[in-house]
């Protein structure tokens, strides 16, 4: 039986030093997010004059604010909105909060994008005149150096690994035809010339089917079983394919698509689908290199079908699912109606001329930018401008970003952007952890996902566990913490 | 006959009509989009970090996840 897609994005942002190429990423990652926490801090009111600052209190550490010179060891914060800010493998990584539904993770994803801008700006105090840290939301250096942006879907622990393998590689081969982030070229060596343009930031850095790792040897699947919640009942399917994308079009179909299939493949419904692609890894590449649309995969039961064709197969069983059952893991019906529709015409528009999109998806906004400045300059495709604007498409800085300047049409309100870098998502224990952290801050002494340890100063430290993502919501905690002085008495009346 | 010869003629007159319409409609969203196009890559020209070559030489990350 499917159960609630909750869901949520994590993102490496590349990160750089104009005026200093040569900095060490790691310390400026720290620096970055230390700035954000110190600002974000003062925001919501917590006195550092009466605290030590260096105890962690809220998963980060950082000296006195206004000091210039900051710790620069490896932070690990948790937001207010429940994410988490960090610095991980020399970036800095924002993972969105547990979220309820593909729409919220949309609108905390671009919160996070949010958040990145703003530690920008507030790192700007702390760097050596004439430098200055940008921030790019990507997947690639363009030298064959990779980092991710991973989702992830809660999935009943009952749904055998294999079956989900064997039932969702042909859709993730194939979703790049909507969600690929574009990419000048290939990483490939050997290869470079062949290609001039991909789909996807991504598809370069995959060698496996399915496998553990995540830093090399990428597998289409990945196998990390790390639930982050009760691990008797709940999988979280980890899924490191996908590239970072600009468009909010492409991110929700990202989103959306693959929560679809996922609640399919819990409910049974590809059982009895024979459609097996013979060589995903190649076929993802293959995919890849192919703007055009028009190359055909083969199938283990003898056939060559296209991308699109492939796709067009998912929504068509996920149409008649929806007839039959709802899709309520999803959304309520109103919402799954509008995600569907909006697959579907994304793959008409697609099979008449992908050119359509060019407001919608990422990959066609930029290969639109790069082919027009192209004609226009009359330049060979490895001309470095043309690299130069595959790059500054993801610049995260509104006076510099490309996918800013696009057109994109857009599926959120700024004003909920805003909200959303503070507050938590209502619907799952994100808001258990953003509210206690909110208020009581200064008596936590560690957050994770799926626990928060208070130190009320007399007693041991108390460990409040959160097992069930879906528990812990506005619904269940805010009269309790709204009534609460103090967090020795929200832990009273929590019974812990 | 006379009567269905005109109104015969009227509605591919008005077929005709619409076509025209229609592909005039096609004509000025295609300059349209030129437009928007070019509008776009004066942008690009404007933004664009100045030194492509070596902005792209210098952006060097450390590999991820």
């Amino acid at each position: 039986m499917a159960i609630a897609k909750v869901c949520g994005i994590e993102t490496e942002y590349g990160i750089s030093v104009l005026g200093s190429p040569d900095a060490n990423p790691i310390s400026v990652s720290s620096v970055l997010i230390n700035a954000y926490v110190s600002e974000v801090a003062g925001r919501v009111g917590w006195d550092f004059e009466t605290e030590s600052p260096g105890n962690d209190a809220r998963g980060f550490s950082f000296e006195a604010p206004g000091n210039a010179e900051m710790e620069t060891h490896l932070v690990n914060t948790v937001l207010t909105n429940g994410a988490r800010l960090y610095v991980d493998h020399a970036h800095p990584e924002y993972s969105s909060p547990e979220c309820i539904s593909p729409k919220q993770a949309l609108l905390y994803d671009k919160a996070g994008e949010e958040v990145l801008r703003r530690a920008m700006k507030a790192s700007k105090r702390f760097m050596p005149p004439g430098q200055e840290i940008v921030v790019y939301k990507n997947n690639s250096d363009r030298k064959g150096n990779s980092y991710g942006c991973h989702e992830n879907y809660m999935m009943d622990r009952a749904v055998p690994f294999a079956k989900i393998v064997k039932q969702l590689t042909p859709f993730f081969v194939t979703r790049q035809i909507f969600c690929g982030a574009g990419k000048l070229g290939t990483e490939i060596l050997g290869s470079q010339g062949e290609v001039s343009f991909q789909l996807s930031q991504r598809a370069d850095f995959f060698e496996e089917e399915v496998g553990l790792e995540t830093t090399l040897k990428r597998p289409i699947i990945n196998t990390r079983d790390e639930p982050h919640a009760d691990a008797t009942r709940f999988r979280r399917l980890h899924v490191i394919l996908g590239d970072a994308n600009l468009s909010e079009f492409s991110t929700f179909l990202k989103l959306a698509s693959t929560a679809v299939v996922l609640s399919m493949i819990e409910d049974g419904v590809l059982d009895d689908v024979e459609l097996q692609i013979c060589s995903p890894v190649q076929a993802l590449r293959k995919v890849s290199c192919d703007p055009g649309l028009k190359v055909t995969v083969d199938t283990t039961d003898g056939r060559s079908m296209t991308a699109l064709e492939i796709q067009w197969s998912y929504l068509e069983m996920a149409k008649k699912y929806f007839e039959r059952e709802g899709i309520p893991t999803v959304g309520t019906s109103e919402e799954v109606a509008v995600l569907l529709g909006l697959w579907e015409n994304t793959l008409s528009q697609l099979e008449e001329d992908p050119m359509l999109l060019r407001q919608r998806l990422d990959w066609v906004a930029k290969l639109n930018l790069i082919q027009g400045y192209k004609e226009r300059h009359s330049l060979g495709w490895n001309d470095p401008k043309l690299a130069a604007i595959d790059l500054q498409y993801h610049d995260i800085r509104p006076e510099k970003s490309l996918a800013l300047r696009a057109g994109l049409e857009t599926l959120l309100d700024s004003k909920d952007v805003d909200m959303a870098v503070f507050e938590p998502p209502k619907e799952t224990r994100a808001y258990f952890r953003g509210k206690c952290l909110e208020k009581f801050g200064e008596s936590i002494a560690a957050a994770n996902w799926d626990s928060l340890i208070f130190d009320t100063g007399k007693d041991p430290l108390r460990r409040v566990p959160m097992m069930d993502p879906l528990k812990g919501t506005f619904d269940h905690v805010d009269g309790l913490i709204q009534s609460s002085n103090s967090a020795l008495e929200l832990l009273e009346g929590l019974g812990a | 006959m006379a009567e269905r010869e005109q109104k015969k003629k009227t509605q591919t007159q008005r077929e005709s009509e619409e076509l025209h319409e229609e592909v005039q409609a096609k004509n000025e969203s295609a300059e349209k989009l030129k437009a928007d196009l070019d509008d776009l890559l004066d942008e690009i020209d404007e933004v664009l970090e100045e030194n492509a070559e070596e902005f792209v030489r210098n952006y060097v990350q450390k590999g991820g996840q």
